[in-house]
Protein backbone atom coordinates (compact mmCIF):
# COMPACT_ATOMS: atom_id res chain seq x y z
CA UNK A 1 0.00 0.00 0.00
CA UNK A 2 1.37 3.08 -1.03
CA UNK A 3 1.56 6.20 1.64
CA UNK A 4 0.68 8.96 -1.29
CA UNK A 5 -2.55 7.26 -1.56
CA UNK A 6 -3.67 6.82 1.42
CA UNK A 7 -2.88 9.71 2.88
CA UNK A 8 -3.16 10.08 7.01
CA UNK A 9 -6.44 8.48 7.36
CA UNK A 10 -4.68 5.17 7.68
CA UNK A 11 -6.44 3.01 10.35
CA UNK A 12 -5.07 -0.86 9.83
CA UNK A 13 -1.92 -1.91 11.59
CA UNK A 14 1.68 0.39 11.09
CA UNK A 15 4.51 -1.29 11.19
CA UNK A 16 6.75 0.49 13.20
CA UNK A 17 11.00 0.67 13.60
CA UNK A 18 10.47 -0.07 16.62
CA UNK A 19 8.66 -3.42 16.30
CA UNK A 20 10.60 -4.27 13.17
CA UNK A 21 13.86 -4.07 16.02
CA UNK A 22 15.25 -1.14 13.92
CA UNK A 23 15.41 2.32 15.61
CA UNK A 24 14.93 5.29 13.49
CA UNK A 25 16.90 8.35 13.85
CA UNK A 26 14.79 11.01 15.39
CA UNK A 27 16.95 13.55 13.23
CA UNK A 28 17.09 12.57 9.55
CA UNK A 29 14.97 9.89 10.06
CA UNK A 30 17.06 7.15 8.82
CA UNK A 31 16.82 3.21 10.08
CA UNK A 32 19.39 1.44 11.44
CA UNK A 33 19.44 -1.77 13.71
CA UNK A 34 18.54 -1.90 17.11
CA UNK A 35 22.45 -2.27 19.05
CA UNK A 36 23.65 0.98 16.82
CA UNK A 37 24.21 3.90 18.99
CA UNK A 38 24.98 7.22 16.92
CA UNK A 39 23.09 7.15 13.10
CA UNK A 40 25.92 6.88 10.45
CA UNK A 41 24.30 9.71 8.06
CA UNK A 42 23.23 12.54 10.53
CA UNK A 43 25.73 12.04 13.31
CA UNK A 44 22.82 12.31 16.11
CA UNK A 45 22.64 9.97 18.96
CA UNK A 46 20.00 7.29 18.11
CA UNK A 47 17.28 6.88 21.15
CA UNK A 48 14.54 4.07 21.45
CA UNK A 49 11.09 5.39 22.32
CA UNK A 50 11.55 4.78 26.21
CA UNK A 51 9.13 5.75 29.14
CA UNK A 52 12.24 6.72 30.65
CA UNK A 53 13.38 9.34 28.81
CA UNK A 54 10.35 11.41 30.57
CA UNK A 55 13.18 12.24 33.37
CA UNK A 56 14.57 14.62 30.89
CA UNK A 57 11.05 16.37 30.20
CA UNK A 58 10.17 16.42 33.76
CA UNK A 59 13.82 17.81 35.01
CA UNK A 60 13.64 20.70 32.04
CA UNK A 61 9.73 20.99 33.02
CA UNK A 62 10.66 21.46 37.14
CA UNK A 63 13.30 24.00 36.63
CA UNK A 64 11.20 26.16 34.34
CA UNK A 65 8.30 26.20 36.61
CA UNK A 66 10.83 26.77 39.42
CA UNK A 67 11.99 29.89 37.47
CA UNK A 68 8.54 31.01 36.52
CA UNK A 69 7.45 32.46 40.26
CA UNK A 70 10.39 34.80 40.67
CA UNK A 71 9.58 35.68 36.77
CA UNK A 72 6.21 36.57 37.88
CA UNK A 73 6.90 38.26 41.07
CA UNK A 74 9.52 40.60 40.82
CA UNK A 75 9.67 43.15 38.41
CA UNK A 76 9.69 43.38 34.84
CA UNK A 77 11.19 46.71 34.01
CA UNK A 78 11.06 50.11 36.22
CA UNK A 79 10.17 53.27 34.89
CA UNK A 80 11.04 56.58 35.86
CA UNK A 81 9.62 59.79 34.93
CA UNK A 82 10.86 63.67 35.12
CA UNK A 83 13.22 62.04 37.29
CA UNK A 84 10.77 60.36 39.81
CA UNK A 85 9.01 62.92 40.27
CA UNK A 86 6.34 62.15 38.36
CA UNK A 87 6.03 58.36 39.32
CA UNK A 88 8.74 56.15 39.45
CA UNK A 89 6.70 52.36 38.62
CA UNK A 90 8.21 48.97 38.55
CA UNK A 91 5.96 46.71 37.10
CA UNK A 92 5.19 42.75 37.40
CA UNK A 93 4.47 41.20 33.98
CA UNK A 94 0.45 41.48 35.32
CA UNK A 95 0.89 44.66 36.26
CA UNK A 96 2.51 45.73 32.72
CA UNK A 97 -0.74 44.51 30.48
CA UNK A 98 -2.97 46.36 33.72
CA UNK A 99 -0.93 49.40 32.79
CA UNK A 100 -1.47 48.78 28.55
CA UNK A 101 -5.21 48.37 29.38
CA UNK A 102 -5.71 51.40 31.51
CA UNK A 103 -4.09 53.40 28.37
CA UNK A 104 -6.20 51.81 26.06
CA UNK A 105 -3.97 49.68 23.77
CA UNK A 106 -6.34 46.78 24.34
CA UNK A 107 -4.36 44.52 21.22
CA UNK A 108 -1.22 44.82 22.40
CA UNK A 109 -1.94 44.11 26.07
CA UNK A 110 -3.72 40.52 24.66
CA UNK A 111 -0.76 40.05 22.72
CA UNK A 112 1.40 40.52 25.92
CA UNK A 113 -0.58 38.58 28.36
CA UNK A 114 -1.10 35.92 25.94
CA UNK A 115 2.39 35.35 25.31
CA UNK A 116 3.79 35.70 28.87
CA UNK A 117 1.04 34.64 30.66
CA UNK A 118 -1.50 31.87 28.99
CA UNK A 119 0.94 30.43 26.79
CA UNK A 120 3.50 29.48 29.47
CA UNK A 121 1.08 28.37 31.92
CA UNK A 122 -0.77 26.36 29.15
CA UNK A 123 2.43 24.83 28.43
CA UNK A 124 3.45 23.49 31.52
CA UNK A 125 -0.08 21.82 31.66
CA UNK A 126 0.42 20.91 27.80
CA UNK A 127 3.43 19.00 28.62
CA UNK A 128 2.66 17.86 32.19
CA UNK A 129 0.18 16.04 30.53
CA UNK A 130 1.89 14.33 27.53
CA UNK A 131 4.85 13.03 29.77
CA UNK A 132 2.03 11.36 32.09
CA UNK A 133 -0.29 9.75 28.96
CA UNK A 134 2.76 9.40 26.73
CA UNK A 135 3.33 5.31 26.36
CA UNK A 136 0.06 4.90 27.95
CA UNK A 137 -2.89 2.56 25.24
CA UNK A 138 -4.82 5.05 23.43
CA UNK A 139 -7.30 5.10 20.18
CA UNK A 140 -5.66 6.76 17.01
CA UNK A 141 -7.90 9.92 17.57
CA UNK A 142 -6.18 10.45 20.60
CA UNK A 143 -2.93 9.88 19.66
CA UNK A 144 -3.41 12.05 16.72
CA UNK A 145 -4.86 14.74 19.10
CA UNK A 146 -1.74 13.93 21.46
CA UNK A 147 0.96 14.79 18.65
CA UNK A 148 -1.14 18.14 17.80
CA UNK A 149 -1.12 19.40 21.27
CA UNK A 150 2.85 18.72 21.32
CA UNK A 151 3.10 20.27 17.87
CA UNK A 152 1.41 23.20 19.36
CA UNK A 153 3.48 23.79 22.67
CA UNK A 154 6.35 22.65 20.29
CA UNK A 155 5.44 26.11 17.73
CA UNK A 156 4.73 27.99 20.24
CA UNK A 157 7.28 27.90 23.10
CA UNK A 158 9.66 30.46 21.28
CA UNK A 159 7.02 33.40 21.05
CA UNK A 160 7.42 33.20 24.98
CA UNK A 161 10.16 35.03 24.97
CA UNK A 162 8.54 38.43 23.16
CA UNK A 163 8.17 40.03 26.44
CA UNK A 164 11.80 39.54 27.04
CA UNK A 165 12.62 41.43 23.65
CA UNK A 166 9.89 44.54 24.18
CA UNK A 167 12.12 44.80 27.46
CA UNK A 168 15.28 44.63 26.18
CA UNK A 169 14.44 46.96 23.49
CA UNK A 170 12.43 49.90 25.82
CA UNK A 171 15.55 49.81 27.93
CA UNK A 172 18.12 50.80 25.71
CA UNK A 173 15.44 52.88 23.72
CA UNK A 174 13.95 54.78 26.53
CA UNK A 175 16.68 56.11 27.91
CA UNK A 176 15.63 60.29 27.70
CA UNK A 177 17.67 61.16 30.96
CA UNK A 178 15.55 63.87 33.05
CA UNK A 179 12.48 63.41 31.07
CA UNK A 180 11.78 59.49 31.01
CA UNK A 181 14.12 56.10 31.32
CA UNK A 182 13.38 52.10 31.31
CA UNK A 183 15.57 49.69 33.42
CA UNK A 184 15.02 46.12 33.41
CA UNK A 185 14.34 44.50 36.11
CA UNK A 186 15.33 40.78 37.88
CA UNK A 187 12.29 39.35 36.46
CA UNK A 188 13.15 40.00 32.55
CA UNK A 189 16.26 36.94 33.22
CA UNK A 190 14.08 34.50 35.54
CA UNK A 191 11.47 34.59 32.45
CA UNK A 192 13.86 34.52 29.62
CA UNK A 193 15.25 31.36 31.65
CA UNK A 194 12.11 29.73 32.18
CA UNK A 195 10.92 30.22 28.69
CA UNK A 196 14.45 28.24 27.63
CA UNK A 197 13.68 25.61 29.90
CA UNK A 198 10.61 24.98 29.00
CA UNK A 199 11.74 24.54 25.60
CA UNK A 200 14.04 22.40 26.22
CA UNK A 201 11.25 20.58 28.32
CA UNK A 202 9.12 19.77 25.08
CA UNK A 203 12.32 19.33 22.55
CA UNK A 204 13.43 16.39 25.35
CA UNK A 205 9.65 14.75 24.75
CA UNK A 206 9.60 12.10 22.42
CA UNK A 207 6.60 12.01 20.02
CA UNK A 208 6.87 8.61 19.40
CA UNK A 209 5.71 7.59 22.67
CA UNK A 210 2.58 9.23 21.71
CA UNK A 211 2.06 5.98 19.57
CA UNK A 212 3.60 3.29 21.81
CA UNK A 213 0.41 1.93 23.42
CA UNK A 214 -1.35 1.81 20.17
CA UNK A 215 -0.24 -0.38 17.08
CA UNK A 216 -0.78 -3.71 19.31
CA UNK A 217 -3.88 -2.81 20.35
CA UNK A 218 -5.74 -1.49 16.94
CA UNK A 219 -4.00 -4.72 15.85
CA UNK A 220 -6.49 -6.91 18.05
CA UNK A 221 -9.42 -4.54 17.74
CA UNK A 222 -9.44 -5.50 13.74
CA UNK B 1 23.74 4.67 -2.38
CA UNK B 2 23.66 0.80 -3.06
CA UNK B 3 19.89 0.17 -2.40
CA UNK B 4 18.04 0.31 -5.69
CA UNK B 5 15.02 2.39 -5.60
CA UNK B 6 12.12 0.40 -3.62
CA UNK B 7 14.60 -2.27 -2.13
CA UNK B 8 15.15 -2.54 1.50
CA UNK B 9 16.60 -4.30 4.59
CA UNK B 10 13.98 -5.20 7.35
CA UNK B 11 17.64 -6.73 8.90
CA UNK B 12 20.09 -3.30 8.01
CA UNK B 13 17.31 -0.54 7.75
CA UNK B 14 18.43 0.07 4.55
CA UNK B 15 16.14 1.70 2.01
CA UNK B 16 13.40 2.25 4.57
CA UNK B 17 12.54 5.75 6.12
CA UNK B 18 11.40 6.07 9.71
CA UNK B 19 8.64 8.98 10.80
CA UNK B 20 10.59 11.23 13.27
CA UNK B 21 6.97 11.54 15.13
CA UNK B 22 5.29 8.37 15.08
CA UNK B 23 8.36 5.84 14.43
CA UNK B 24 6.31 4.28 11.60
CA UNK B 25 7.96 2.50 9.16
CA UNK B 26 8.26 3.68 5.25
CA UNK B 27 10.38 2.70 1.99
CA UNK B 28 12.28 5.59 0.55
CA UNK B 29 11.20 5.90 -3.43
CA UNK B 30 12.24 8.74 -5.26
CA UNK B 31 10.06 11.41 -5.82
CA UNK B 32 8.74 13.93 -8.26
CA UNK B 33 9.46 17.84 -8.36
CA UNK B 34 6.60 19.06 -6.45
CA UNK B 35 5.71 16.21 -4.77
CA UNK B 36 4.97 15.87 -1.05
CA UNK B 37 5.61 12.56 1.00
CA UNK B 38 3.03 12.33 4.10
CA UNK B 39 3.74 9.84 7.31
CA UNK B 40 1.18 7.53 6.98
CA UNK B 41 0.10 7.33 10.25
CA UNK B 42 0.30 10.99 11.74
CA UNK B 43 0.40 13.06 8.71
CA UNK B 44 4.27 14.39 9.11
CA UNK B 45 5.57 15.63 5.90
CA UNK B 46 8.23 13.34 5.36
CA UNK B 47 9.89 14.78 2.26
CA UNK B 48 8.64 17.33 -0.37
CA UNK B 49 11.36 18.14 -2.95
CA UNK B 50 11.36 21.39 -5.19
CA UNK B 51 12.98 22.23 -7.99
CA UNK B 52 15.82 24.12 -7.48
CA UNK B 53 15.67 24.46 -4.10
CA UNK B 54 19.34 23.99 -2.85
CA UNK B 55 20.14 27.21 -5.01
CA UNK B 56 16.81 29.32 -3.86
CA UNK B 57 18.13 28.00 -0.27
CA UNK B 58 21.53 29.03 -0.67
CA UNK B 59 20.54 32.67 -2.03
CA UNK B 60 18.24 33.12 0.81
CA UNK B 61 21.15 32.56 2.99
CA UNK B 62 23.09 34.98 1.79
CA UNK B 63 20.07 37.59 1.72
CA UNK B 64 19.79 36.90 4.96
CA UNK B 65 23.45 37.61 5.78
CA UNK B 66 23.57 40.71 4.44
CA UNK B 67 20.37 41.34 5.93
CA UNK B 68 21.91 41.03 9.24
CA UNK B 69 24.83 42.40 8.60
CA UNK B 70 23.05 46.01 7.93
CA UNK B 71 21.19 45.60 10.94
CA UNK B 72 23.86 45.70 12.91
CA UNK B 73 25.45 48.22 11.45
CA UNK B 74 22.81 50.80 10.85
CA UNK B 75 20.80 52.20 13.49
CA UNK B 76 17.91 50.75 14.82
CA UNK B 77 15.01 53.01 16.74
CA UNK B 78 15.22 56.36 17.46
CA UNK B 79 12.96 58.73 19.59
CA UNK B 80 12.98 62.02 20.57
CA UNK B 81 10.87 64.38 23.26
CA UNK B 82 10.96 67.93 24.29
CA UNK B 83 14.68 67.99 23.06
CA UNK B 84 15.38 65.09 24.35
CA UNK B 85 16.47 62.46 22.08
CA UNK B 86 17.88 58.53 22.06
CA UNK B 87 19.04 56.48 19.26
CA UNK B 88 19.65 52.54 19.72
CA UNK B 89 21.46 49.70 17.41
CA UNK B 90 21.00 46.49 18.11
CA UNK B 91 24.07 46.10 20.37
CA UNK B 92 22.27 48.76 22.36
CA UNK B 93 19.26 46.53 22.70
CA UNK B 94 21.48 43.35 23.99
CA UNK B 95 23.30 45.96 25.76
CA UNK B 96 20.06 46.67 27.92
CA UNK B 97 20.89 44.06 29.90
CA UNK B 98 24.54 44.82 30.85
CA UNK B 99 24.29 46.03 34.25
CA UNK B 100 24.16 43.47 37.42
CA UNK B 101 23.26 40.42 37.24
CA UNK B 102 21.32 40.08 33.72
CA UNK B 103 24.68 40.46 32.19
CA UNK B 104 24.18 37.00 30.56
CA UNK B 105 20.99 38.00 29.12
CA UNK B 106 23.32 39.88 26.95
CA UNK B 107 24.88 37.37 25.75
CA UNK B 108 21.50 35.48 25.02
CA UNK B 109 20.18 38.21 23.48
CA UNK B 110 22.28 39.23 20.81
CA UNK B 111 22.86 35.38 20.27
CA UNK B 112 19.09 34.76 19.78
CA UNK B 113 18.51 37.77 17.33
CA UNK B 114 21.73 37.53 15.15
CA UNK B 115 24.32 35.39 15.97
CA UNK B 116 22.13 32.09 15.61
CA UNK B 117 20.20 33.22 12.48
CA UNK B 118 23.63 34.26 11.12
CA UNK B 119 25.50 30.73 12.07
CA UNK B 120 22.42 29.36 10.34
CA UNK B 121 22.53 30.62 7.39
CA UNK B 122 26.46 30.32 6.89
CA UNK B 123 25.92 26.42 8.40
CA UNK B 124 23.32 26.05 5.44
CA UNK B 125 25.70 27.60 2.52
CA UNK B 126 28.49 25.45 3.92
CA UNK B 127 26.27 21.93 3.54
CA UNK B 128 24.40 23.08 0.28
CA UNK B 129 26.97 24.81 -2.06
CA UNK B 130 28.84 21.05 -3.02
CA UNK B 131 25.53 19.98 -3.00
CA UNK B 132 23.80 22.09 -5.48
CA UNK B 133 26.71 21.88 -7.54
CA UNK B 134 26.36 17.64 -7.67
CA UNK B 135 29.58 17.06 -6.52
CA UNK B 136 30.70 15.79 -2.93
CA UNK B 137 29.52 17.59 0.62
CA UNK B 138 32.67 19.29 2.52
CA UNK B 139 33.52 17.56 5.48
CA UNK B 140 31.92 17.39 8.60
CA UNK B 141 28.58 18.73 5.74
CA UNK B 142 26.11 16.33 8.41
CA UNK B 143 27.61 17.58 11.67
CA UNK B 144 27.23 21.41 9.91
CA UNK B 145 23.49 20.56 9.09
CA UNK B 146 22.16 18.94 12.30
CA UNK B 147 23.64 21.94 14.52
CA UNK B 148 21.75 24.21 12.06
CA UNK B 149 18.54 22.47 12.28
CA UNK B 150 19.32 22.07 15.75
CA UNK B 151 19.54 25.50 16.80
CA UNK B 152 16.65 26.79 14.39
CA UNK B 153 13.95 26.86 17.42
CA UNK B 154 16.68 28.91 19.20
CA UNK B 155 16.73 31.92 16.29
CA UNK B 156 14.18 33.90 17.00
CA UNK B 157 14.43 37.03 14.51
CA UNK B 158 10.74 37.03 13.81
CA UNK B 159 9.50 37.24 17.38
CA UNK B 160 12.27 40.18 17.80
CA UNK B 161 10.57 41.88 15.13
CA UNK B 162 6.98 41.22 16.78
CA UNK B 163 8.59 42.38 20.46
CA UNK B 164 10.00 45.88 18.69
CA UNK B 165 6.33 46.48 17.28
CA UNK B 166 4.92 45.78 21.14
CA UNK B 167 7.63 47.56 22.82
CA UNK B 168 6.51 50.69 19.79
CA UNK B 169 2.92 50.80 20.78
CA UNK B 170 4.17 51.33 24.78
CA UNK B 171 6.36 53.84 23.89
CA UNK B 172 4.43 56.17 21.53
CA UNK B 173 2.45 57.42 23.81
CA UNK B 174 5.68 58.66 25.71
CA UNK B 175 7.44 60.31 22.81
CA UNK B 176 8.27 60.13 18.96
CA UNK B 177 9.74 57.25 17.64
CA UNK B 178 11.87 57.11 14.12
CA UNK B 179 12.46 53.55 12.39
CA UNK B 180 15.57 53.08 11.05
CA UNK B 181 16.92 50.89 8.38
CA UNK B 182 17.88 47.82 10.94
CA UNK B 183 14.33 47.44 11.58
CA UNK B 184 13.12 47.61 8.23
CA UNK B 185 16.12 44.73 7.33
CA UNK B 186 14.35 42.82 10.05
CA UNK B 187 11.23 43.16 8.69
CA UNK B 188 12.58 41.86 5.46
CA UNK B 189 14.20 38.70 7.52
CA UNK B 190 10.42 37.50 8.23
CA UNK B 191 10.06 37.12 4.93
CA UNK B 192 13.18 35.80 3.58
CA UNK B 193 12.77 33.05 6.10
CA UNK B 194 9.15 32.43 5.32
CA UNK B 195 10.34 31.72 1.55
CA UNK B 196 13.57 29.41 2.54
CA UNK B 197 11.07 27.22 4.73
CA UNK B 198 9.26 26.88 1.87
CA UNK B 199 12.50 25.21 0.23
CA UNK B 200 13.84 23.26 2.87
CA UNK B 201 13.33 19.50 2.73
CA UNK B 202 15.11 17.98 5.76
CA UNK B 203 15.32 14.32 3.65
CA UNK B 204 16.39 15.90 0.43
CA UNK B 205 19.37 17.66 2.02
CA UNK B 206 20.12 14.17 4.18
CA UNK B 207 19.83 12.11 0.92
CA UNK B 208 21.94 14.24 -1.00
CA UNK B 209 24.88 14.25 1.85
CA UNK B 210 24.72 10.59 1.87
CA UNK B 211 24.24 10.31 -1.89
CA UNK B 212 28.12 11.85 -1.49
CA UNK B 213 28.74 13.18 -4.70
CA UNK B 214 27.09 10.89 -6.87
CA UNK B 215 24.38 12.44 -9.36
CA UNK B 216 21.37 11.56 -8.34
CA UNK B 217 18.55 13.70 -7.09
CA UNK B 218 17.96 12.54 -3.76
CA UNK B 219 14.40 12.11 -4.00
CA UNK B 220 12.35 9.73 -2.10
CA UNK B 221 8.79 8.47 -2.10
CA UNK B 222 7.41 6.42 0.90
CA UNK B 223 5.69 3.69 0.83
CA UNK B 224 4.27 1.45 4.61
CA UNK B 225 5.46 -1.68 4.99
CA UNK B 226 2.43 -4.46 5.86
CA UNK B 227 3.46 -6.77 9.14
Amino acid sequence: MSGAETGTGHRGPVMTAHRAGLLGCHSCGRVWPETRTRCARCGAVLVPPDRRRLQHVWAWWFAGLILYIPANLFPMMSTQTFAGLQGNTESTIIEGVMELIHYGNYDIAAIVFVASIVVPIAKFVAIAWLAMVAGRPATTEQAHTRLKIFEVVEFIGRWSMIDVFVVAILSALVQLGFVASIHPGPAAASFALSVAFTMLSAQSFDPRLIWRGLPLRSRTED
Amino acid sequence: MSVIQGQYDLSTGEGLLACPRCDALHVEEELAEGETARCIRCGTVLAKPRGGAFSQLIALSFTSMVLLLGAVFFPFLEISRMGFGNATSLFGVALAFADGVLLPLVLAVLAMVIGLPVLRAFLLVYTLVPLAQGSAPYRHAATAFRLSETLRPWSMAEIFVIGTSVALVKVAGLATVHLGPAFWAFCALILVNLASRGFMCQTTIWDAIEDAGQKTDGREMVEVRQP
